[in-house]
């Protein structure tokens, strides 16, 4: 087995691949590319958030000198959407537009000066609709119709109602029932790097760069919206300054710019402002949560969600969203029958979509405050709750999911012991106070977005007679290390350092595909379609140094840019000389690997959300101090435990869990989407949406859980979204342990705080949900004891 | 109104036809192809185009390039070797760095701080708090700021 090696580069390494040329500058991100003669594209944008269309006339900004190009929905009537079942989007607004921001023209010019004065020679005019703008107003006023042509009533985008079990039965057969409301606002992901395309149509082929996080689903959807065939496309994605989720999405720039320059016949490049960047959005959906939890003996007996997400005006990965709503609680504990209903709503807002944790955030944060009142409510140790309750390794939930390698309960241990929970829990001060929660997340979707057989990534090796190795990848560099992670796998498989290795990367024309940096999946997929090609290129390489060294290929050992015979060191051949060997013998030599995981194992219609080829666990501790003066929180310190596996580059794991931390807290304590009645964003811009700056930052003590994942390359799990899930819960039971207030809704700001100790409030958040008639469950029923025997 | 204007970057004088309301972010980017300072905001909000004038941090995105003859521009391209080295080093073996959109603001300001001289008055927070990073959490910079301070304490 791979874990039990001794290994030179994974795990031991330190050092990123592409940190040199960040640090220095060289690295390119796609605003970085100028083109002679490239022209500037900008977009012109609704100022109402629901409103019929009259009337567009480009005409006077067709006439400003320099202007090259005008475009409206008209010349991009197709709709297209991220998923397959969400075909709701036009790049620009026909008919009538749907949120403030809205794109409804776009312009090219010479100069980006000249681009935006014509936007003000462009007269639109707009017949206002009345609008909604939360879950409510979706749902009551619904004469309101934000797409017409909807299924449901009352704006009801997607309506999901699942049954494992029976659990009117189980909560009958229960010692102890309770129910809670929970509200998650919405919040956006803010890389530091705004949205940015180059396009460039040269009369039968476009080349687009972008700041993108998947190439193969845009360039999919490009050739639906802008009727060119997949083959007369071209993506190439330079670095891209931070994703978080937010650049997933197939954006009305990208689109755009493809078209004008498709006009134009010259390279169109649209960076939006920072502020364009909160209309484009589909960051995290608000959600109301219900959820009522049934126990015998300690252990949980039954458990329903209720869910309700306000979806904003598209569908975006929205319908994911809404089924990650239900899908991972039963992998963190053991439910044997267990209720999910959820409904997604549009509503007048830039369209929410995926945020670092999918739709997962929002049901966990309910969950974890839930257990904690639970635990209070019996009296007992809300650690020991958990502990009682948690999925065994190498298990299957009762909605088709099969756990594999599950080191939570170890992460438990290790937070608990060394932040002394117990020494402090309930026994602090008033105003001081510790939390704890813990969380399960997926390393990579089983399904594709687009169902099929191809695998989901495939990775190109060549290597020729001027010693160079060259690998061939799709992946894309967010800022998550996957360039590191790809070269660590293919040194280590070969004996050489990680920097002699010739990257070739994210140039659809030029390697082959991989679905993108989502779903916490590039080091699971890409990497072990990396390994795959590297292991094929090691053997032709075994073969042939075999000959030279007289040696069986067993006895050969890759080290140090050398191929040495395990009896007798003296005897090696260099890997430029094997290399050359190997290409007389065999010719051209370029290998690949490619992977796919294994098939779902459930049946039901909703079934695709949720597998994994491996589940990552987290837990954590939170304490914080709270100014009951001033009502704000102070996270003092965090202590986060992850199973991942196995680390490829610890300080990069490291990184990604005190990111995923930096980030929780942002949207525990103060991240937010905020819009006024007429549906404007009050807060798009750095300065008025709250972040946590370098001096808000807790000390975080941060603890790596290896259990070596055997689907895993090197036997790695995720690790760049499973850490926020439960550090925002565990802050939110800290500050109930400092002044005994219930926060059921985020972010808590101070002046919540304020208003709670003012009021002599007990809780905070919303008290009651909506009156939806959910559909009857689909019932589905879990699977028996013996089921994975069976099974696998 | 154009005009030309003679501006000094990285120890090299520069003769550009621009216009004046143009922002020396502008000018570095587009005209000199120095685009290893990044463009965030364009609001003074973030500190991704932070430059060294005359030794002196400055929001690029906030100045015009006309305010700059005369005067000793700096940006991460134009860090000495040597200095850079040494940041580099100490950046990469810390995991100081993940999407780097924010890291050549912050080498700027590790080297501003290296510069003036460390001492247990300054406040290293304070001092990097105006600039954004999204994906690391700051506990990876902050170690390497210190770690390159430490180096040079004076
Ligand atoms: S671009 Fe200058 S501060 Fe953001
Ligand atoms: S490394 Fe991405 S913003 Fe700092």
């Amino acid at each position: 087995m791979q874990n039990n090696k001794k290994f030179k580069t994974v795990g031991i390494k330190k050092e990123r691949i592409d940190a040199p040329s960040k640090i220095r500058g060289f690295a390119k991100y796609t605003d970085d590319f100028y083109f002679p003669d490239m022209l500037y594209g900008k977009l012109k944008r609704s100022p109402y958030a629901h409103a019929i269309i009259e009337s567009i006339d480009c005409s006077k900004a067709l006439e400003i000198e320099g202007v090259r190009a005008v475009i409206t929905g008209k010349d991009l009537p197709i709709k297209y959407g991220i998923l397959p079942v969400t075909q709701d989007e036009t790049a620009l607004a026909i008919d009538k537009v749907r949120y403030v921001g809205e794109p409804v023209v776009a312009i090219c010019a010479d100069t980006e000066e000249i681009a935006e004065k014509a936007l003000d020679f462009v007269e639109i005019k707009y017949k206002e609709l009345d609008k909604v703008l939360s879950i409510e107003e979706a749902f009551e006023k619904k004469h309101v119709r934000v797409h017409e042509s909807e299924k449901f009533e009352g704006n009801a985008h997607r309506v999901i109602s699942l049954e494992f079990g029976d659990t009117e039965t189980a909560f009958k057969e229960c010692d102890y029932v309770r129910e809670d409301i929970f509200f998650y606002s919405g919040s956006t992901h803010l890389s530091m790097e705004t949205h940015s395309v180059v396009a460039y149509f040269d009369g039968k082929r476009l080349t687009v760069y972008a700041s993108h996080q998947a190439p193969y689903y845009l360039h999919l959807i490009l050739s639906k919206a802008l009727e060119i065939e997949q083959r007369n496309i071209k993506i190439i994605i330079p670095y891209v300054g931070g994703g978080f989720g937010g650049k997933l999405d197939p954006f009305p720039e990208i689109v755009c710019a493809s078209k004008l320059s498709m006009i134009a016949k010259k390279p169109v490049k649209i960076t939006l402002e920072r502020e364009e960047v909160f209309y484009n959005h589909r960051g995290r959906h608000p959600v109301l949560t219900w959820v009522k939890t049934g126990l015998k003996n300690g252990k949980i007996r039954a458990m329903h969600f209720k869910s309700f997400l306000d979806g904003g005006a598209y569908g975006s990965f929205g319908v994911a969203c809404a089924y990650y709503q239900g899908a991972l609680q039963p992998v963190t504990y053991k439910i044997p029958d267990y209720k999910v209903q959820t409904v997604r709503f549009y509503t007048n807002k830039p369209p929410c979509g995926p945020k670092r944790g999918h739709g997962t955030p929002q049901p966990r944060f309910a969950l974890e405050c839930h257990l904690d009142k639970i635990a209070e409510d019996l009296n007992i140790d809300p650690v020991d709750l958990r502990l009682k309750n948690l999925t065994e390794p190498y298990s299957v939930t009762c909605n088709y999911l099969k756990i594999t390698t599950n080191g939570l309960k170890e992460c438990i241990e290790k937070v608990i012991n060394e932040s002394k929970f117990k020494e402090k829990f309930r026994k602090l001060p008033y105003g001081e106070g510790v939390g704890f929660a813990v969380s399960s997340y997926l390393s990579g979707a089983a399904l594709p977005i687009y169902w099929g057989e191809t695998p989901h990534s495939e990775v190109i090796i060549k290597a020729d007679r001027s010693g160079v190795i060259s690998v061939y990848s799709g992946h894309t560099e967010i800022g998550q290390g996957s360039d590191t992670v790809l070269s660590y796998i293919v040194a280590e498989t070969l004996g050489i350092e990680p920097e002699e290795i010739a990257l070739v990367l994210r140039d659809t024309d030029s390697v082959p595909p991989d679905l993108g940096s989502y779903s916490s999946r590039v080091t699971m997929m890409m990497g072990n379609a990396a390994y795959e090609a590297a292991m094929k290129l090691k053997r032709a390489l075994s073969e042939a140094v075999s000959e030279i060294l007289e040696e069986s290929e067993e006895n050969l050992i890759f080290k140090e840019g050398k191929i040495i015979s395990k009896n007798n060191p003296e005897k090696f051949v260099s890997l430029k000389d094997a290399i050359k060997k190997a290409e007389e013998k065999f010719g051209a030599l370029s290998f690949s690997g490619s992977y796919k995981p294994a098939p779902i194992l459930g049946k039901y219609k909703g079934a695709g959300v949720g597998p994994s080829p491996a589940y990552s666990f987290t837990a954590c501790v939170v304490q914080v101090k709270v100014d009951t003066e001033s009502g704000f929180i102070k996270p003092i310190k965090v202590w986060i435990a992850h199973d991942i596996g196995k680390c490829i580059n610890r300080k990069n794991v490291e990184g990604q869990i005190e990111g995923s931390v930096y980030m929780a807290l942002g949207e525990a304590l103060m991240e937010k989407s905020d819009y006024t009645k007429e549906g404007f964003l009050k807060n798009p811009s750095f300065l008025d949406y709250k972040t946590l700056s370098m001096k808000d930052m807790p000390e975080i003590d941060v603890y790596v859980i290896e259990t070596y994942e055997e689907k895993g390359p090197f036997g790695a799990k995720e690790v760049g979204q499973g850490p926020l899930l439960p550090v925002i819960p565990a802050l939110c039971n800290a500050v109930y342990d400092a002044i005994g207030i219930r926060f059921d809704e985020i972010p808590i700001t101070p002046d919540k705080v304020l208003e709670a100790i003012e009021r002599d409030k007990k809780r905070v958040g919303p008290d009651k949900i909506i009156d939806f008639k959910f559909p009857e469950p689909i019932k589905v029923e879990p699977p028996k004891e013996d089921f994975l025997q069976n099974k696998l | 109104m154009k005009r030309i204007l003679n501006l000094k970057i990285n120890g090299k004088n520069y003769e550009i036809l621009s216009s004046d309301n143009r922002t020396l972010l502008e000018v570095l980017r587009e005209d000199l192809n120095l685009t290893g300072t990044k463009w965030g905001c364009d609001t003074g909000e973030c500190g991704a185009c932070v430059v060294l004038i005359d030794g002196i941090p400055q929001l690029s995105c906030l100045t015009l390039a006309v305010f700059c003859e005369g005067k000793e521009i700096t940006t991460v391209e134009g860090i000495p070797e040597k200095e850079m080295e040494e940041i580099e080093k100490i950046l990469t073996e810390e995991g100081a760095v993940q999407c780097g959109f924010c890291t050549p603001g912050m080498v700027i300001m590790m080297k501003y701080l290296k510069d003036c001289g460390f001492n247990n008055s300054l406040d290293i927070k304070e001092e990097l708090s105006g600039n954004f990073c999204r994906c690391t959490g700051y506990k990876k910079i902050l170690d390497a700021c210190i770690k390159i301070l430490n180096k040079h304490a004076k």
